[in-house]
This record gives C-alpha cells, structure tokens and sequence, in this order.
C-alpha cells in the first residue's frame, strides 16, 4: 500500500490551516492529559466527579453481568469436585463428625466468655458493620487493582472503610461515588496493611504486589521469621482495620522479605461487608454521652 | 427472488448515513473501553486494552479517518472506565496518534506488516507509559514485569482485531 495521499494538503490554503490547526489541538490537549497527570500526583482522587455518570451508567449493567455469570469464577471447582467424589465424602464425612465435638466445646467457651466479659462489665458491641455488597468489576486492563463495589455514599460507605469477607480482607475504600464505590484490593501495589502472625504476633507490614500475591517484612530485627504456612492476620494498628481479620497465608520466604497469598479471593467471594475503620468503630460515642468512666473501657477494646 | 448476499451490496443512489460513517469507528472504541465493566475481578493486569486495540486498528485501516486530536476523547474515556489516572490515555493516545501521522509521512510503501510493528510500538509505548503514570500517582513500585504478559497478548491480538475492524468497516461504508 503506497502512502496515502489525504494527509499532504497540497496548495490549498484551507486544507493546510486545518491540519495545523488539528496538531495544534492535538499537542494541546496532549499537554493538558499530561497536567491532569501531574495533579493526579499530588491528589490522587482529585478527579473522582468526572467518573460519576460512567459509573451510574454502568453499574446496573455490570450488577446484571454479575448475577448471569456468578458462579462462573468456581467451575473449576465444581469440576473437580466430582473427580475422586466418593472417598472425598467418605473423608469429609469423618472430619463433620471430628469437628461436631468441637464445635460443642467453642459453643460452651463463647458462652463462658461472654459470662466473664458481664462479670468484668465490658461491653462488646459490635457495630462496625455498615452493609454487605458485591464486587461487581475491576480495572482489569490497568496496573492498579481496583474493584468497583455495588454501594456508595448514599448508602452509607465513605473513603478509608475496610471491605471484608468472610475468609478474609479484600480491601479498603477508595473512592466514593452516589451508588456505587471504588475498592483498594488488598494486592495493589500501594495498599499496605499492618498484620502479625496469629500465633505469636510477630508484627509486620503487608504491601500488595499487583499479581494476586502481597510481600511481607516483619518488622523485627534479626533474620526473616516467617516460614511457608504461616497465617497473618490484622493486627489494628493503624486504625484502619478491626484486629484479627485473617489477611494471607505465607508461601514463599526469600531474603528478608516474605511472598503470601490473601485468603480471600475477590473473583471467588459472593458478598463483601464495609465496615466502619476501627478508629471510628471503637470511638465513637454510644447512645449515652460518653464519659470519662467509659474511656478506659474503650482503650481497653482497642488492645489487640 | 433477490439473493440474500446481494441485500448489502452498495445500489446506486444510495449512500449510508453520516452516523454511520463517522460514528461506527468511534462507538466500537468507546465499546472496547467500556469492556472493564465485564463483571471480572482481575487480579493482576490480564484483559488487553480493547479501546487501545480498536483504535490503533481503525487509525491504520483507514488514515483518513481520524486526526489526532481524536486521543483526547477517546482516552479520556478510557481513563474514566479503567482505573488509570485521568489525563494518562489522553496523553499517551495523542502522542501514538501524532507518533503514527509521522512514520506515514516518512514511510513510503507499507503493508500489513508494518502496520503490526506501528501498533506494537504504539502498544508498548502505551501500556507502559500508563504503568508509568500508575507508578508516580501513587501506585506503589509497579514493575515492567507486570504488564509484561498483557503487553504479548496485546500485540497478538492486533491482526484479529484489525480483521474485526474491517468487517465492520465493510458493512460501514455499504448503504
């Protein structure tokens, strides 16, 4: 194909203005995406208005989507559900026996823990829930990992809420729009969240890697404590997230830093649940007025 | 009876609507970008970016079509449906754009193939200038590495994209 002909203007004065003038727009503009870039820097969601209408208008499409192709993410499990099926059962069925025994003695220690929790008058109110929603879509072709979050302002999340699910974390807050939200997932590369190891409390920082996994560096002095296996959960400093929210599991320990896998895979869970940040959670102020008699009590919650 | 093939076949007299020559192009991009609606939670960058794609295959099907200044809308859109800070596709699709306008100019014979390698350049130019932007707008220490499995399958996908496009192309420019 020889060199098209349209892009030459020739004599013509009209053409010629033309085409100057559209590269002039072009640089312009250019220039102008490149500013937006740069205030982007400093205020990172400066421009969250302008993504509004989009969002309105393609969330009831994406809430549709989502319910039509539920349960697509765990064909692969269904499938190989069915392969070795007989002595699974007969397998799970002997564990459901095992953990009935168990189950009965936690029931009684719950029961005796709320007993000595009267008995040391601390009241244990728990209401940092704010709602449960779906993960209806993502920046799947960007390098952040954000996941669009089927509740926004009007129903009560706000910027900075930790989004959970029941195996685990999946993230925080974002953005903020009327009905629909943006979600920090727990694998973005700037998303760092405080954990410790369950057994032995270990403190550590957990940074995403943008690939499904997070790195860990504790922040103890010495060697790399941590060892394939290791389960870590939040630990609450910060304020953000409620303690003991299971967070990821340790696969790989290499050097000083240690690579662990989230528990809860967003593609996979069916709901999430925002929960007021732990900071708001613990000090906000009850029905009664609080006092000074309720403080210690509420310093004492927020011990991990 | 008329043949069947025969009913898109241009007639005399009969031209197609404006709309349909000049918003075709436009509304399958704006379609691409919006492919991040798919109810997919991704957990690391896999979807190729169509809007990109359709774009660069339409520019290079069909020069005359566009000028460049049609980057800034197109990847303001884009911005807006994928997570990217807004301003980055704007930037980088211009700048692709003028990119291409230049090589044509320098270019004298160029077939198929030297429209793959543009839009492997223009595509690699993209996708890691956008990861660039996420870099300093706060995305932590992104690495090349990441997207470097999007950026293969991007460029493999290029010719049937392009393909695509002229399918549409052929059913745009028949009344």
């Amino acid at each position: 194909m020889a060199r098209p002909a349209s892009r030459r203007p020739g004599i013509n004065r009209k053409a010629q203005y033309s085409l100057f003038a559209s590269y002039v727009v072009a640089v312009t503009g250019a220039a102008i995406g490149l500013l937006l870039v740069v205030v982007a820097i400093f205020d990172p969601t400066g421009f969250a208005a302008i993504r509004i209408a989009t969002s309105e208008v393609s969330r009831p499409v994406s809430n549709a989507l989502k319910g039509m192709v539920s349960g697509v993410g765990s064909v692969d499990e269904v499938l190989a559900a069915y392969w070795r099926a007989g002595s699974q059962n007969v397998a799970l069925r002997r564990q459901v026996e095992a953990d009935r025994n168990r189950i009965i003695e936690a029931k009684g220690v719950a029961q005796e823990n709320v007993r000595l929790k009267k008995l040391l008058k601390l009241v244990d109110a728990d209401a940092s829930e704010v709602l449960t929603a779906r993960l209806i879509a993502s920046s799947a072709t960007s390098a952040r990992r954000f996941a669009r979050l089927n509740a926004g302002r009007w129903q009560g999340v706000r910027p900075g809420m930790p989004v959970r699910a029941p195996e685990g974390l999946i993230g925080r807050i974002h953005i903020t729009m009327p009905n629909s939200a943006e979600v920090l997932l727990l694998t973005d590369t700037s998303n760092i969240v405080p954990v410790r190891r369950a057994n032995d409390s270990i403190p550590a920082i957990s940074t995403g890697l943008g690939d499904g996994s997070v790195e860990v560096r504790a922040l103890t002095a010495g060697r790399n404590p941590f060892k394939p296996g290791d389960l870590l959960v939040t630990s609450g400093i910060g304020g953000v997230y409620q303690p003991n929210i299971p967070v990821a599991v340790v696969v790989r320990a290499q050097g000083e830093i240690a690579y662990a896998v989230p528990l809860a895979n967003p593609a996979r869970v069916d709901a999430v649940v925002v929960e007021r940040a732990f900071e708001d959670a613990v000090t906000r102020p009850g029905p009664a007025a609080p006092n000074v008699a309720d403080e210690p009590v509420a310093s004492n919650v927020a011990q991990p | 009876m008329i043949d069947p093939h025969l009913y898109h076949v241009p007639r005399l007299g009969r031209h197609p609507s404006r709309l349909r020559l000049a918003g075709t192009p436009i509304i399958t991009v704006l379609l691409g970008s919006c492919l991040t609606a798919l109810p997919i939670i991704a957990q690391s960058p896999v979807l190729p970016p169509f809007g990109l794609l359709l774009m660069l295959a339409w520019r290079l099907l069909r020069a005359d079509l566009w000028r460049a200044w049609i980057g800034l809308p197109l990847g303001l859109f884009d911005d807006v449906m994928s997570g990217q800070p807004i301003g980055s596709a704007m930037f980088l699709w211009t700048v692709a754009l003028i990119g291409i306008d230049t090589i044509e100019h320098r270019m004298v014979w160029r077939s198929y193939r030297q429209d793959w390698l543009i839009a492997t350049l223009a595509i690699v130019f993209c996708i890691s200038g956008g990861l660039f932007f996420a870099r300093i707008t706060g995305g932590g220490n992104v690495t090349l590495f990441l997207v470097a499995p999007q950026m293969v399958w991007t460029v493999l996908l290029f010719p049937f994209i392009v393909r695509q496009c002229a399918r549409i192309d052929r059913w745009r420019v028949m009344a």
